[in-house]
């Protein structure tokens, strides 16, 4: 069956660099005249080229546009819920990290429970479900009991976890998952294979094919995303972009989001190899808004509190707010070893009131469980 | 007596819109998703004297009795409430959805959007059919919002929908009645009223919309995301006010050609 490897495999990443490198200003003006007119942008690596960069306040401004015309003036809330920190992964930069010496728990059911009436209370009813990858601490059949019991509250559950196969997937979603986020972390497979040097992770192909299988399985909403800070941005956004809009010609029925997490300080002191600033992270976001006018774009904790009010209004729909990155840290704050560190520490409420502020509506509930039966 | 007559009777006596045997003096409805806050919202469905608002489940707590969106919307007395099933994909969803919708009142008037690809959020006409039927039969008053496909506006009317919505250009666009053609022909055609639902980015569009006699349209991108959303509103108003009048007059023919004041045959009298 055709997945997005087709895709990937067919291209080759050097020439892609060369043609991103070496895009000129007139492309980039194309590019923004077809986005300016809401047509189709062939050539948007240029949005991702260094002539680009200049042009980043008029890319501002269509985003910003765009993002209003087709989501209106609201912005969505989440919470994450870690639903354990082992792992069976040795990745580089994360916390959660196998070789990490860090104080390691999986939830009891009960404890998750308590953990989402917790995120209930603060006026959540939208909640992504994380966890390290660890089949035998966390098997399929207890994500399921999970996941089924927090839908009888939520209104939208989604899952951040291993990668499955298609039938895992559609169990998932029979228990009412309807969400599904995946990040690849870097499009670029040498630095992939680097920062994933042993466990289930370093397949590479195995992840980046996650998202077909979860579209095939029938998801409503597929995440995607590459972790910033990794590899090369422009390069990272072009294959983002070309990802997403693969999945949205070819899962037509889901709708497609795309984060742009950034590298945090985390246990382990990974060092960043390509560190990504705030003018290119936002560079990033107005151009994917202009290549992908209908994805949702998500913005979590992982940046701070007045860079995302900065942020808030030039293409993002989704925010994160009051997250808590260590299993058990809604009720027990730093019980237990965490992911990383996040920036913005207001609660949920200071978000929305700032989200209010900024004129935009903070939607708790944009979703219904009922659409999963 | 059929639609072009019932209409000629309307225009001398006053101007109501009926919709399954209630009465409407506004033929202009609106929409409440989009809005930056709920008292912006709530200023513009003042200034729009809409007396019609559509509400999507999936933004309503039904959860929490308090929930702010449907507190506000209850708060105008004179309002029919539209609940609608935004987000279904297939008519099995949109059943489950409307059947829910009864909670939040409405008394049993739904929207009906089956809307499988979550990006141009285009209905499908198939699955719309079969979920109105199935609603009509368990006593909605069902609302269908279509592509403007006439012969598919017909099979709902024949299942017992109490209007049609075709859509006026992809929702959220602003773009307009791109699909005047076959608008022109399910106006023509209907026996229930016809509602232009989506795409009118501009009063104009909606005033063009009823001069070419639909029946009310219902915006709501435009007006939320407008600078100045109760202006806009009011400024919806006026124009679909403006354009039924104009169609109850009677617009004048249009020519290709000129009328000369001193026609060329003139000695021929």
């Amino acid at each position: 069956m055709s997945t997005f490897l087709d895709v990937y495999y067919s291209l080759n990443y050097s020439e892609i660099e060369k043609l991103i490198f070496g895009a000129s200003k007139r492309d980039v003006l194309y590019a923004l005249r077809k986005a300016s007119n809401g047509e189709v942008i062939e050539n948007y690596f240029a949005l991702f080229s260094p002539a680009a960069d200049e042009y980043l306040e008029q890319m501002a401004q269509l985003s910003h546009a765009i993002t209003r015309r087709r989501f209106g003036n609201i912005i969505q809330l989440y919470a994450p819920l870690y639903l354990s920190n082992e792992c069976a992964n040795c990745c580089a930069y994360c916390g959660f990290n196998r070789n990490n010496n860090i104080e390691r728990i999986t939830l009891t059911v009960e404890q998750i429970e308590r953990e989402a009436h917790l995120l209930y209370r603060q006026g959540f009813r939208h909640i992504l479900l994380v966890s390290g990858e660890h089949r035998g601490k966390l098997p399929l059949e207890t994500l399921a009991e999970i996941a089924s019991r927090i839908h009888r509250n939520f209104s939208s559950v989604s899952i951040e976890v291993y990668p499955m196969d298609e039938d895992e997937y559609a169990k998932m979603i029979s228990s009412g998952v309807d969400g599904l986020t995946i990040y690849q972390e870097t499009y670029n497979k040498n630095v992939y294979e680097t920062v994933h040097p042993a466990g289930p992770k370093r397949d590479f192909d195995w992840r980046l094919a996650a998202p077909d299988r979860g579209g095939r399985a029938g998801f409503r909403k597929i995440g995607i995303g590459a972790l910033l800070g990794l590899s090369n941005w422009r390069l990272d956004g072009y294959y983002t972009a070309l990802h997403a809009r693969y999945l949205t010609k070819t899962y037509w029925r889901s709708h497609i989001q795309i984060s742009f997490p950034r590298l945090r300080p985390a246990e382990g002191n990974f060092h960043t190899p390509s560190p990504v600033t705030d003018r290119q992270l936002v560079h990033l976001i107005c151009a994917m808004r202009l290549i992908l006018p209908d994805a949702g774009l998500v913005l979590s904790t992982r940046e701070p509190a007045s860079l995302r009010d900065h942020i808030m209004p030039l293409g993002i729909t989704t925010m994160s707010a009051g997250s808590r990155t260590e299993p058990g840290g809604y009720s027990n704050p730093e019980g237990a070893g965490k992911q990383f560190e996040v920036e913005d520490r207001r609660s949920p409420a200071e978000v929305a009131e700032s989200i209010l502020k900024h004129g935009f509506d903070p939607v708790w509930k944009d979703w219904d469980r009922t659409f999963i039966h | 007596m059929d639609t072009q007559s019932t209409r000629m009777c309307e225009k001398i006596n006053n101007d109501v819109l009926t919709i399954a045997e209630k009465r409407f003096t506004s033929r202009l409805f609106l929409g409440t998703g989009k809005f930056s806050s709920i008292k912006i919202m709530c200023d513009a469905i003042r200034e729009s004297g809409t007396e019609m608002v559509t509400v999507a489940l999936r933004r309503v707590d039904l959860d929490n009795p308090d929930d702010e969106l449907l507190q506000a919307i209850h708060s105008f007395t004179n309002i029919q409430l539209l609940p609608n099933t935004s987000g279904a994909r297939d008519a099995s969803e949109a059943v489950r959805i409307a059947r829910l919708t009864r909670e939040m009142g409405g008394n049993g008037w739904i929207k009906l959007e089956v809307t499988p690809d979550p990006h141009y959020l285009l209905p499908d006409p198939v699955e719309t059919l079969k979920a109105a039927e199935i609603l009509v039969k368990e006593g909605f008053t069902v609302l269908p919002y279509i592509n403007a496909d006439p012969i598919l506006a017909k099979r709902l009317e024949e299942v017992g929908c109490a209007t049609v919505m075709p859509l006026g250009s992809p929702i959220g666009s602003n773009r307009g009645l791109k699909t005047i053609e076959n608008i022109r022909i399910i106006i023509e055609m209907a026996r229930v009223p016809v509602v232009i639902d989506a795409g009118l980015g501009a009063p104009s569009d909606a005033a063009l919309a009823m001069e070419i006699g639909a029946d009310a349209v219902l915006v709501n991108t435009a007006i939320a995301t407008s600078g100045n959303p109760a202006l806009y509103a009011r400024a919806f108003k006026k124009a679909v006010e403006a354009g039924r009048e104009a169609f109850l007059a009677g617009k004048p023919a249009e020519l290709t050609t000129a009328s000369a004041s001193s026609p060329l045959t003139g000695f021929l009298r």
